[in-house]
């Protein structure tokens, strides 16, 4: 239920019979769009099935999956990684240390607002002449982390801020020390609130491997660069990985909302329902990250 | 240093392109985003339908497919614009996703009384939005929309990978040619500019439409 749905009346038969005639227009204009995209598509020559055949064919699927293979392992790692250091980051943005705390909100602030494309160049281009030369892998996945260790610390540290006080006040009335409550009673709820927020996190990392195209990493883009050069099926083959990549992100998004509705409905507070809390924000984050 | 002080030309044009693609890509996706947002809440039931699989299609489309679908990919069918359009164009499509579902959220995270309030003291729908909903719920929009901004503005970068010769282009090109890795100093220190400008913007406009309760 959200505050749109009180905002106007229940139309009466006036009301509803422009609404049913709003519709079938919109439903004509899109139609129209959707003929002129077909149309223009088919008088280059590219709905042509030769175009398209290819792409049942084992060969080209089995070099697309290796390009499959290579996002999700970029991701994968890149998730594995950023997401330990995120959180390291974020509790030293909330250290009481005030060095610690400095360094790390300069660290996530300059690179929230640094292009990974900048950095992936500077990773390829200039630290070779330095005598930092990576592996084309890690020279994809070391910005990659840089970029999003910054943005999950902001993500967990609202995550950290958005549990009651209530809590750590809590945790040290009963003596635990800064860390231990940290680490016992205030990051197993805030991780819990911000699982959703860490799953679009990955969804976001995963668009980013797209650029493995600037190292020639063989990622799903890279690889339909060399089936493109190879066939000249430009539009055919970036298409199908495009909703190869919708798809995926689609399903992860999926699951963070359905993880956001039932987190919704979970009960809050009490001694069992603590343990069964920490239980799941560990299932969640394992599931996110395979 | 010389390849930075004796290219500042470059270094400028560069600039300037990124700060265009930025304020163009942004006002596009402001505008669409602001239509599709309007879409969603509609009674119309297929423009909810487009709505909903535009912001799903688009967020989740990673952005540097896009820019080569429109590149290379809309010569092959016949339509040809320039580099700097297909890629200011990509940059509106996607932001919009982002800005429309800012909106959204904006505006379910007003609780829910409001409306029925707003309502019962007898406002219509315009009324009730204009003076209740939306002066609540452009507050909560105003962070993430700076973020689409700032997102924007740093995405801008990927146009450089199909050869818009923006601020990225400019610095790997001096780096190639006079392989000065100071150009990636100076463009990175030029890229924090921006989005601690965004961000300071974005700042004082919370503050602007702040209400004090």
């Amino acid at each position: 239920m959200s505050a749109a749905t009180v905002l106007f009346d229940a139309p009466g038969p006036r009301g509803r019979r422009r609404i049913a005639l709003a519709s079938a227009a919109a439903v004509l204009v899109i139609v129209a769009v959707i003929v002129l995209v077909v149309v223009q598509f088919g008088r280059h020559g590219q709905l042509a099935g030769d175009r398209w055949s290819p792409f049942v064919h084992t060969g080209y699927l089995r070099f697309l999956a290796g390009g499959v293979r290579g996002t999700l392992i970029a991701t994968g790692v890149g998730a594995l990684l950023s997401f330990p250091l995120g959180v390291l980051a974020a509790l030293g943005r909330l250290s009481h240390n005030r060095l610690v705390s400095r360094l790390a909100t300069a660290y996530v602030e300059v690179f929230r607002s640094l292009p990974l494309l900048l950095l992936i160049y500077a990773f390829l281009l200039a630290l070779p002449r330095y005598g930092l030369n990576l592996p084309v892998f890690w020279k994809l996945v070391v910005p990659l982390v840089m970029v999003n260790v910054a943005v999950l610390a902001e993500v967990v540290r609202a995550g950290v801020n958005a549990v009651d006080r209530g809590q750590s006040e809590a945790g040290w009335s009963i003596g635990l020390t800064y860390g231990q409550t940290m680490r016992h009673v205030v990051l197993p709820q805030a991780l819990r609130i911000v699982i959703p927020a860490l799953i679009t996190g990955l969804v976001s990392l995963l668009k980013d491997t797209t650029l493995g195209y600037v190292v020639s990493y063989p990622e799903l883009m890279k690889t339909a660069t060399n089936l493109t050069a190879f066939t000249h099926l430009l539009i055919q083959t970036y298409l199908i990985i495009t909703v190869l990549y919708v798809l995926v992100n689609v399903l992860l998004s999926q699951l963070a909302h359905h993880l956001e509705r039932r987190m919704r409905t979970a009960p809050r507070g009490g001694g069992q329902a603590a343990e069964q809390l920490e239980h799941e924000t560990h299932a969640a984050t394992t599931t996110a990250v395979r | 240093m010389n390849a930075v002080t004796d290219h500042l030309g470059d270094i400028f044009a560069g600039v300037l392109t990124t700060l265009e693609l930025t304020v163009l890509g942004f006002v596009g996706a402001l505008v669409l985003g602001i239509v599709l947002a309007v879409c969603r809440v509609s009674p119309v039931a297929p423009l909810r339908v487009v709505g909903s699989v535009y912001v799903e299609f688009f967020r989740n489309i990673p952005l540097l497919a896009l820019l080569i679908l429109f590149v290379f990919g809309l010569p092959d069918i016949g339509l040809t614009y320039s580099l700097f359009v297909c890629a200011a164009a990509s940059l509106a499509l996607s932001g919009a996703a982002f800005v429309c579902e800012s909106m959204r959220s904006g505006i379910n995270s007003i609780a829910f009384g409001q409306a029925e309030a707003a309502r019962s003291i007898g406002l219509t729908f315009v009324q009730s939005l204009r003076f209740v909903i939306l002066p609540q719920a452009l507050r909560a929009m105003v962070q993430p929309i700076v973020n689409t901004f700032i997102g924007i503005a740093l995405g801008s970068s990927l146009a450089s990978a199909v050869g818009v010769a923006e601020l990225t282009y400019q610095t790997q090109y001096l780096n190639l040619k006079y392989a000065a890795a100071v150009t990636f100093l100076v463009a990175g220190a030029i890229y924090l500019l921006i989005a601690f400008a965004g961000a300071m913007a974005g700042g004082w406009l919370e503050r602007r439409v702040a209400i004090r309760r």
